[in-house]
């Protein structure tokens, strides 16, 4: 008998307590950020999809078309072909083709470049309706950057 | 011809209170529903709707436009019939009950003899609703849904009634008009506290809200009995849940908070429905506010509820009252 | 085994079978148990499982070994710092490399940092299913914080790649420290809002307490570990019992319950989250400089023949690795024994006789993660 009353008055003084909660957060400023009228800013650091870097001094890229990154890499994302041409030392780099659905972001290849040509880069806006959107042409991208 | 005009005030006074009920239904959806989303938005720490008008205040109205455009999908082996006129048997019966509620001392579509017998009596038809609802959907998770529906109503109708019969013997009439009459000097929450929370927790079940939703399960069963229904029947289904909200809102509002009584206002015979509306949407805020508040109750904890606390507790305060009622 | 359901014959028929099926809103992932359900008790319940089988287990068994580190993390996405910790501690015994002191310290640091977030999302999609709607998000509030604090670290949010074989790739740095340090704070003080709205709430103890017992009878039968052996009343805890790492150092309480119910488990996930707090304080108190990758770490990562085996404990129970090597890069067999496997092959016994209800309380505080189980 007296645990009936006894679990009556601790049941409702408790759900009193949660409604403090509850209306305290009621008042409380909102968390959360209205995407996409407001946008976070992105540490630097977020592993985006591979990209090469556009060094100043030289201006262009420095792979030097050695492949490891294409054998190191755990999903078979990366092709990377270069040719030899006449008058220039080492390979010169004509294919560089990054297959994004397959990549799981480990970041070996990025490890594992000898001239640590490669980076991620910061987009996380990808969306697209094609699976070919999202094969990268990698050396395309670091022409057309400035 | 002159039967005709004698009874003309007759047929414009019922003309306009159907309007009305209708402007107070599908108002009162637009109102709630995006007050509840709001409320549950800023609970949880977000915004709620946003994009739609300022700060999303034409959300339910194109809410109100998509669900009418969507296909009315019935499922081939549901009952063609039952399946369709679910919906319509439920939201019909909201309208009758603001009929006879006191908005105000003159705002009033009739002052029946027998208004609270009305509504409980009409209440009740939304449970038949949901049955035949979930019964034609051909569903199993339906039928979970009804099955809980239907024990959870006829539970919960026994306290919800015991509690106004409290204050029924007090006033010595079923008539609304009458019971906010009677409570002139002071309100009956302050005579009658335990019957008021006695009675809140039975509409929280009666109108299938959270924390006793079980019929709408949604993390257990998928939507319940409305599982199947989709467009305009659902938002039907939703529409009679927000009217009978309304309803039992405005039903404790007149038994215990004193109707639309309050510091009076200019023209306090019709504008008394500013201090009604307060009383009724204060009410309705106190609903959402636990909705999103607490867990689900098991089922059988929400029978076990209401047989061996709410109707013993309504008993006793029933006793008591005519005991009182008698000696004083 | 056959998967089509045969009308129930001889005296079952008075049951029907429910399909909680692979969508569903409370079996977290794609699970799909059959209910025999007798009005609304549940009578028999199969679990189906393979919705989710990617074959991790045949993809590592073509790969150089340290190529399947970001396999680890897709296993169970709550808990993959823990499941990379256990496979470099794995590689790394095999291959006999020995790591430096700071690389420890941040693995240990970052692991007790996806355990906190691993229960905060538990906490509120269990809450959700019992269906208390704003839980849900003040933990996720609170997990935003560690998932900021982690991203700048490690580069991801969710599906980590941090550790490798021999250290970490990338070390932490002051912003690190102080954004912990901050969250720690926060975390401790937002506990009281979670025991009021939460835990002390009567309608939450009345659906948890007495539902889904267990004992350690039953969990020594099914190898269940983790929070539901602990809310038993065994103190089993892989840090304590085998300690790997550098737990050996800490000072924390193992959390245990005493009736095995739901309650129970409940409680000592609550309280482990306290314990993880405590740990990572000292952790990053005791944090040594150093470099964060072993000295001489070969590029192919050849394994000497034989078999080797790493656990850890995961936010579930026990994670335990198995390598078979015949001596090249490329491993022979590699399994993985993961708790949930274990935890969820009991609810046939425990939930027997439940209702419906009771049955959506049971599989949340198994915490099931369902890409584990498949793998």
């Amino acid at each position: 008998m007296k645990s009936y009353f006894s679990e009556l008055f601790t049941g409702a003084w408790s759900l009193i307590l949660g409604l403090k909660v509850t209306i305290k957060a009621l008042v409380s400023p909102i968390v959360t950020v209205q995407y996409p009228r407001e946008k976070i800013v992105v540490t630097p650091n977020y592993r985006g999809h591979i990209d090469l870097i556009k060094f100043a001094d030289t201006g262009a890229h420095k792979c030097i078309s050695c492949g490891s990154c294409m054998r190191e890499c755990p999903s078979d994302c990366i092709v990377v072909e270069g040719e030899k041409r006449e008058g220039v030392k080492g390979k010169v780099l004509t294919i560089f083709t990054l297959d994004f659905t397959k990549c799981s972001l480990c970041g070996a290849c990025v490890e594992v470049c000898p001239t640590k040509a490669l980076d991620y880069s910061n987009e996380y806006e990808l969306a697209g309706s094609t699976r070919e959107q999202f094969h990268f042409d990698l050396l395309k991208r670091v022409e057309e950057r400035e | 011809m002159e039967t005709f005009y004698s009874i003309l005030p007759e047929l414009i006074r019922i003309v306009v209170c159907a309007v009305c009920g209708a402007v107070i239904v599908f108002g009162n959806a637009l109102v709630m529903g995006y007050a509840e989303r709001k409320l549950a938005g800023h609970i949880m720490l977000r915004p709620g709707p946003m994009e739609v008008g300022p700060h999303g205040i034409y959300q339910l109205v194109i809410d109100g436009l998509k669900l009418m455009g969507k296909q009315l999908v019935v499922p081939a082996k549901a009952d063609p019939l039952l399946f369709r006129f679910a919906p319509l048997l439920a939201f019909a019966p909201v309208f009758v009950p603001l009929l006879v509620l006191p908005f105000s001392e003159k705002i009033q579509g009739f002052d029946l003899d027998i208004g609270l017998l009305v509504i409980l009596a009409l209440a009740s038809i939304n449970l038949l609703a949901i049955l035949i609802g979930g019964w034609a959907s051909n569903n199993k998770y339906s039928l979970f849904g009804v099955f809980r529906a239907v024990s959870q109503n006829v539970a919960y109708e026994i306290p919800m009634l015991l509690s106004l019969l409290a204050v029924v013997f007090m006033t010595n009439s079923f008539s609304l008009k009458a019971v906010v009459a009677a409570q002139s000097p002071v309100w009956f929450i302050v005579i009658q506290p335990l019957a008021f929370l006695i009675y809140l927790v039975s509409i929280v079940a009666e109108t299938n809200r959270a924390p006793f939703d079980l019929p709408e399960a949604e993390s257990e069963l998928t939507a319940g009995f409305h599982t199947e229904y989709s467009g305009m029947s659902f938002s039907l289904f939703v529409l009679a849940e927000y009217a009978n909200m309304f309803i039992v809102s405005s039903v404790a509002t007149v038994f215990f908070l004193g109707g639309s009584s309050g510091i009076p206002l200019p023209y306090f015979e019709y504008s008394g429905i500013i201090w009604f509306m307060l009383k009724v949407y204060s009410l309705m805020f106190f609903l959402v506010w636990i909705r999103w508040t607490y867990p689900r109750t098991r089922f059988d904890q929400l029978m076990n509820f209401c047989w061996k606390y709410l109707i013993p507790f309504a008993l006793v305060n029933l006793l008591i009252t005519v005991v009182m009622v008698k000696l004083l | 085994m056959s998967m089509d359901v045969k009308a129930l014959e001889d005296d079952r028929h008075h049951r029907y079978v429910l399909n909680m099926g692979p969508q569903h809103p409370s079996t977290h992932g794609v699970l799909r148990v059959l209910l025999e359900l007798e009005g609304e008790y549940a009578m028999n319940l199969l679990p189906v499982l393979g919705y989710g089988h990617r074959c991790h287990e045949k993809i590592a068994e073509f790969k150089p070994a340290k190529s399947f580190m970001p396999n680890t993390a897709r296993m169970d996405y709550l808990g993959a710092l823990i499941y990379n910790h256990g496979f470099a501690q794995l590689l790394e015994k095999a291959a006999g490399i020995e790591v430096p002191e700071r690389v420890e310290y941040i693995r240990v640091i970052t692991s007790e940092l996806n355990r906190i977030q691993s229960h905060l999302l538990w906490y509120g999609a269990y809450l959700l299913d019992l269906g208390a709607f704003t839980p849900i998000m003040y933990s996720f509030d609170d997990r935003e914080h560690i998932l900021d604090i982690l991203e700048d670290v490690t580069g991801s949010r969710l599906t980590y790649c941090y550790f490798r074989v021999g250290g970490v790739s990338k070390d932490i740095d002051e912003k690190f420290v102080t954004g912990t340090r901050a969250f720690i704070k926060r975390l401790r003080s937002r506990f009281p809002m979670y025991e009021d709205l939460v835990n002390g709430n009567i309608i939450l103890q009345k659906r948890l307490i007495d539902v889904g017992e267990l004992t350690p009878h039953i969990c020594a039968r099914y190898g269940i570990t983790g929070p539901l052996l602990r809310g038993t009343g065994v103190a089993y805890d892989m840090r304590r019992a085998e300690p790997y790492s550098i737990y050996s150092k800490f000072d924390f309480e193992i959390p245990t319950g005493t009736k095995g119910d739901c309650m129970a488990s409940f409680m000592v996930r609550f309280h482990e989250m306290e314990q993880s707090l405590r740990i990572i304080e000292q952790a990053l108190d005791g944090l040594p400089e150093g470099p964060i990758m072993a000295a001489k770490v070969p590029k192919k990562l050849k394994i000497p023949a034989g078999d080797y085996n790493s656990s850890v404990e995961a936010p579930r129970g026990e994670l335990s690795y198995y390598l078979v090597s015949d001596g090249s890069d490329v491993p022979y067999r590699l399994k993985v024994r993961t708790p949930s496997y274990s935890n969820l092959s009991v609810i046939p016994e425990m939930c027997q006789g439940m209702l419906l209800s009771d049955v959506v309380s049971a599989m949340g505080a198994l915490d099931l993660v369902i890409p584990e189980i498949d793998r």
